[in-house]
């Protein structure tokens, strides 16, 4: 075992030294917290491509490259429960994209909380959770990996409510909470099922553990009471977890509102890492997800992806998840909301990758993922600093001229989230999973609703870009109304080159990373399976990639166009016009109705669905998700004070009710008694006497 | 050397009594160092013998001809609930320096508890342990009767009511059990070697399992405990959370378990859905979890809040302990340890940090205080006792309801997922009193962003509170400390509770219904 398996435990604990001493540090020195915190993350990155590099040593064999490091944590009798870290594939570019994006992202901080008082405080909570989401990278335990998982949600709430002065930041750090927990909850019950049944709770243990060959057999040939196998249900309680923290419906509803948290935060927590960590939970526990009556083989993820019940569940959640939250995006006007429902949308991309393609499929797009979303985040905090806390698209505008770093930065994210095709990493991510999905055995439909998806995600980018960076300036007019229209400050400003390298950075990885997953030299998928890394034409021709690729670069320009008609060729001039898909009925719909056939097509179906889809998934996010979560709580407060009710009326009534009437009998027996203790001693010691002498006397007789 | 624990503390309590009127630094001092020194004997006893076995501490004969022996000793199990009771014990004192009214008698009787308390802890004998058992009564009825708050004569009368009751019970079923097994003996280990017929145990053992676990706040005996934590004064309600409540729970494994262990078998037909004791009790144990949590949700007296979650937490000890099998039994006694310390620490917040300070106990009263500006150490320690409470991993918490729903969900899945529903809703409680308690609403935080002071200014608090004083801080973090040791490495305690469990004293239970 080299030194790097040994001490991979090195990398979550720095950051949260850093943090700790942060917050013991008595004086409030802002250089110092601060370059702890960069410095232990660099010193994490760093240690992570030590690992990286140790991995890609090994791989090549056929099979991932993996080494555990195990402990015994506590044990009674002849069980234990064992902790440890695993070192493979999947850990380590997990390990490398956290350590490198979050490395940005605090050096970002920098510049977007230089001005914030409590600069200090932030920083320790920014370095408490980057440890707690290595330790879910690193853990090979699911317990262990429940307990980071548990950290990162306590740190993330920490990081939303970090302004919690503003009574929206609270609510929304509670609710992410809340939300997550609720997910939790079955996650925790699985974790207990899974040690109950298998007695490990160990992912690798040579050959024992919980998810390797032996205890995978044993699990799937037990059945639960419904004819469920053992190994479906608990895979489906685990995925309950990540439903949660990765913000899959129906428990998405705490995404959108944690944009309430300072942007950098939205950037590590909300697109790269937390919101991350289920999908990574899914792909961790794979196994176990694709564990199907037929012989398994352990560790490797066979060519095809038996389409078990588990993974079916992941697939129609991801694909349903992927269109419903990109038409909500379509709908919205602040700059980070957009965001963040794209960030849902997205995650469903995953979780059908993960579902349909397998482990590979939706960890690149993880991975792609998290460089362009932290980068669009971090472009989206950069305009919001430069527009003075504005965050309203509509109040935005022109901002190309005064932002152009910001701008083609920004751009460079926008085109990659849409999978611009053949330059960007997002269209050979995105075209993996909807390849894999075209290929599916069960159903087509997860592929249409990619294909959908795909479609609103270029429509409402365009939206947002032409919005924020095109046309006017509308803030001077929005801000007439609070300050003085001859303010030096007005005029958008271009963010400090501390926060804009991070962006350059970013924008240059969204590209390059491109070039990994293509399928020609497919070297991200051998390298998270062990195979060797080549380079091969021919697999363009394999069955269905050009079609597919073809299909989904089609639906990009469609929907970039769409984007550019509705909202490029006039730019809005005033912020209380409406938005163009909403004229849509009066205006549009005249002008087209004589020009184009097509046009009309596309009005009657495509783009009215597309409204009404928004609205009404809309509606249902704002009025049956909230309102069954609310309708849960109201009848468990119902049920409360039922309880309450009962405890004061009839129990406890029915306790003084017992004393009073014993009382009035005492009193009535012997007028000496006023309820004192002792008399009720004297009462129950004779009544003892009596039953003792009657027992003695039973069992002489 | 670990007899002393209790001979110390009844003759501090005894020297306390001899002291002149108006000496209560002195009082205080003499109760610390009582204290102290027990906790002290306890380590000294953990550092010589940590393998659990057991040791014989005294065995005197007391009145030969009813076989009746001055018996004491530990085991693993005792030495973990020792561990406990020496910490709170501590924790306790230092929360209640400043109690000024009748000082030294405050600090007697809290010292007499303490010593019936470890007296149960160390009883081998059955008539002894009683006897232990009911001096730990007395002392609890005036410390709230005298020192206590909000309905004091109620609450002391019904806590020293179902503590009667309860007994009365486990007198019955000791002495009929003196009976069966032929009026010799009343030594634990050699009754837990006499085969009581079937027919016996049978209503033996829910007689002395009920009597004891009424004390450990089983559903429905349960209302004592919410009304008797908030009278009593902070110590006393430490005590209760703390020990006290343990008492029951260690009754009714180490004499309702160990003793009747078939008992528990099956009747051989079914009431609904249930078919031993066993089922009943994990039944009313569940819905304790359920209950007290969802009542704890509703209320609107903090320290109300507090006492229902002492019935919740203590509905998982009594399903660890009816699960049967040995991760649900380690689990409970881990819960055991974990409730009394992060309990006590609750009600220390509660009792000592806010209530003293602020003279109101009310949410809605609270909620405009601004507490965690005020005393922000008071908001802190609260937070991270409530966050050891929900069952955040690293405290001792989370190790031990880990252990008991897995045990649970081994014998009985159903009962698990209900737990599991009782951990969600105290997580919902815990988060609504922390937010409610100290941090306020947000809405009221934002007007008076607006209105500057005046809100700051306004409430009853006209002069900033006393600043947290070193006994508290002292006490907090050794509570917290203590349940951070065991969630990080419960090894510990594990080493003491497993080699108990293996014992010959538990043979029986192990033959009878070990799974």
């Amino acid at each position: 075992m080299t030194w790097i398996v040994k001490n991979l435990w090195l990398i979550p604990i720095l950051p949260v030294l850093a943090g700790g001493f942060g917050a013991v540090a008595r004086q409030r020195n802002r250089v110092f917290a601060a370059s702890l915190a960069i410095g232990s993350m660099v010193l994490s990155f760093l240690l992570s491509l030590v690992a990286m590099a140790h991995v890609y040593s090994l791989t090549g064999q056929g099979t991932a490259a993996r080494e555990v490091f195990n402990f015994r944590w506590f044990e009674f009798g002849n069980e234990w429960v064992s902790l440890g870290w695993v070192l493979d594939p999947l850990t380590a570019v997990m390990l490398v994209m956290v350590t490198f994006v979050g490395t940005l992202i605090f050096i970002y901080s920098l510049g977007y909380m230089a001005h914030d008082e409590n600069f200090t405080r932030f920083f320790c909570f920014l370095s408490l959770f980057a440890g707690a989401m290595l330790g879910v990278v690193i853990a090979n335990s699911l317990l262990l990996l429940f307990m980071c998982w548990e950290l990162v949600g306590l740190t993330s709430y920490l990081l939303i409510g970090f302004w919690y002065q503003k009574p929206s930041a609270a609510a929304a750090a509670k609710k992410a909470f809340i939300t997550t927990r609720i997910g939790d909850l079955p996650f925790l019950l699985g974790v207990v099922w899974l040690y109950a049944q298998s007695g490990t709770l160990l992912f690798y243990n040579g050959g024992s553990g919980a998810i390797e060959h032996s205890a995978l057999t044993a699990l799937v040939a037990q059945t639960t009471s419904s004819g469920m196998a053992v190994s479906t249900a608990i895979a489906l309680l685990i995925f309950c977890g990540a439903v949660g923290k990765s913000g899959q419906v129906p428990l998405h509803v705490w995404l959108p509102d944690a944009m309430e948290g300072p942007t950098p935060v939205s950037a590590l927590i909300h697109a790269a890492t937390m919101v991350a960590a289920g999908v990574f939970l899914v792909a961790r526990v794979y196994p176990l997800m694709s564990a199907s009556p037929s012989p398994v083989v352990s560790g490797v993820v066979a060519t095809a992806i038996t389409a078990t019940t588990a993974l079916k569940v992941v697939a129609w959640i991801g694909a349903i998840t992927a269109v419903f939250a990109a038409s909500i995006a379509v709908a919205q006007n602040d700059i980070k909301r957009i965001l963040a429902y794209s960030t849902v949308s997205q995650l469903g991309y995953m979780m059908l990758g993960l579902g349909v393609g397998g482990v590979a499929v939706g960890i690149f797009h993880l991975i792609t993922h998290a460089f362009f979303k932290s980068l669009l985040f971090m472009g989206a905090g950069s305009v919001i600093h430069g527009c003075h806390e504005q965050q309203d698209i509509r109040r935005m505008g022109g901002l190309r001229k005064w932002m152009p770093v910001t701008f083609a930065a920004y751009s460079v994210g926008m085109l990659a989230l849409c999978g611009f095709p053949l330059f960007f990493s997002g269209f050979w991510s995105k075209d993996e999973i909807l390849h894999s999905a075209h290929g599916w055995s069960v159903s087509q439909i997860p592929f249409y609703l990619g294909i959908v998806g795909a479609l609103l995600t270029a429509f409402y980018m365009t939206r947002q870009m032409f919005y924020v960076f095109f046309g006017e300036s509308r803030l001077a007019s929005a801000s007439h109304s609070t300050t003085p229209p001859n303010a030096p400050n007005d005029t958008p400003h271009e963010s400090p080159s501390v926060m804009t390298m991070p962006l350059v950075i970013l924008a240059a990885c969204s590209v390059l990373l491109g070039i990994i997953g293509t399928p020609a030299w497919n070297a991200f998928h051998a390298f998270l399976q062990g195979e060797r890394i080549a380079v091969d034409f021919a697999r363009f021709g394999e069955n269905g990639i050009l079609p597919v690729m073809l299909a989904s670069s089609l639906v990009v320009f469609f929907g970039l166009a769409l984007g550019w008609w509705l909202y490029g060729r006039k730019p809005i001039y005033s912020a209380d016009q409406p938005d163009a898909l909403a004229a849509l009925h009066s205006q549009l719909f005249g002008v087209l109705e004589n020009k184009f056939f097509v046009d009309e097509i596309y009005q009657a179906t495509i783009i009215r669905f597309n409204g009404w889809a928004a609205s009404a998934s809309n509606w249902l996010d704002r009025r049956v998700w909230s309102g069954g979560v609310q309708l849960v709580s109201q009848s468990v407060l119902g049920l409360s004070w039922f309880n309450r009710f009962v405890d004061a009326n009839v129990v406890n009534a029915g306790f003084d009710a017992g004393c009073s009437s014993a009382t009035r009998g005492a009193r009535l027996l012997s007028h000496l008694q006023n309820g004192r203790v002792q008399n009720y001693l004297r009462v129950l010691g004779v009544a003892l006497v009596v039953f003792v002498l009657f027992l003695i006397w039973g069992s002489k007789g | 050397m670990l007899a002393w624990t209790i001979y110390v503390s009844f003759l501090a309590a005894a020297v306390l009594l001899l002291l002149p009127e108006n000496s209560a630094r002195l009082a205080r001092m003499i109760a610390l160092i009582a204290a102290t020194a027990g906790l002290l004997i306890v380590l000294e006893t953990l550092a010589t013998h940590h393998s659990g076995e057991l040791i014989s501490v005294a065995h005197i004969p007391w009145i030969p001809s009813l076989g009746i022996t001055y018996h004491l000793a530990s085991d693993g199990i005792s030495m973990v609930l020792l561990l406990l009771t020496g910490i709170v014990a501590v924790a306790g004192i230092l929360f209640s320096w400043n109690v000024e009214h009748r000082t030294r008698e405050f600090f007697a009787l809290y010292l007499a508890l303490i010593g019936g308390v470890y007296g149960v802890f160390l009883s081998f004998d059955l008539f002894l342990l009683f006897v232990f058992y009911e001096i730990a009564i007395i002392p609890k009825y005036f410390l709230i009767a005298i020192w206590g708050s909000t309905r004091k004569e109620y609450g002391a009368m019904k806590l020293a009511l179902y503590s009667f009751v309860g007994s009365a019970m486990v007198l019955i079923g000791i002495v009929a059990a003196y009976v069966v097994a032929g009026s010799r003996t009343t030594s634990l280990e050699e009754l837990a070697r006499f085969p009581f017929p079937v027919h016996f145990q049978m209503w033996a053992f829910p007689l002395v399992f009920v009597g004891f676990a009424i004390l450990a706040g089983l559903w429905p005996f349960h209302t004592w405990a919410p009304t008797g934590h908030v009278a009593a004064p902070t110590g006393a309600s430490m005590l209760l959370a703390g020990v006290v409540m343990k008492l029951g729970a260690y009754g009714c494994l180490r004499v309702a378990m160990m003793l009747f262990p078939l008992g528990m078998d099956p009747w051989g037909f079914h009431i609904l859905f249930l078919n031993s004791w066993r089922d009943v009790f994990a039944l009313l144990a569940v819905i304790g979890i359920v209950y007290g949590a969802m009542v704890a949700l509703v209320q609107e007296d903090f320290k109300f809040v507090i006492g229902y979650s002492s019935v919740s937490h203590m509905g998982f000890v009594l399903l660890g302990l009816m699960t049967l099998n040995r991760i649900g039994l380690d689990g409970a006694i881990l819960q055991m340890f974990s409730h009394g310390v992060i309990g006590g620490l609750l009600f220390a917040v509660v009792g000592r940090m806010v209530y003293d300070r602020t003279h109101t106990r009310d949410l809605a009263a609270l909620e405009k205080l601004h507490l965690s500006k005020v005393i922000p150490f008071a908001a802190v320690t609260f937070v991270i006792a409530s966050m050891a409470s929900i069952g955040l991993p690293g405290f001792s918490g989370f190790v031990a309801e880990l252990q008991i729903l897995i045990g649970a969900w081994r014998a009985f899945p159903t009962a698990a997922l209900l737990a599991g529903i009782g951990l969600a809703v105290g997580f919902a409680y815990t988060w609504r009193v922390m937010q409610k308690a100290f941090f306020g609403s947000s809405a009221l935080a934002g007007d008076s962003a607006l209105a500057g002071d005046s809100v700051l200014a306004a409430p009853a608090v006209h002069t900033p509170p006393p600043p947290i004083t070193l006994p508290e801080r002292v006490g907090a973090i050794l509570l917290l400390g203590a349940s951070l040791a065991v969630g990080l490495y419960p090894q510990m305690l594990l080493n003491l509770i497993i080699p108990a469990l293996n014992s010959p004293l538990f043979e029986g239970l192990r033959k009878a219904s070990w799974q």
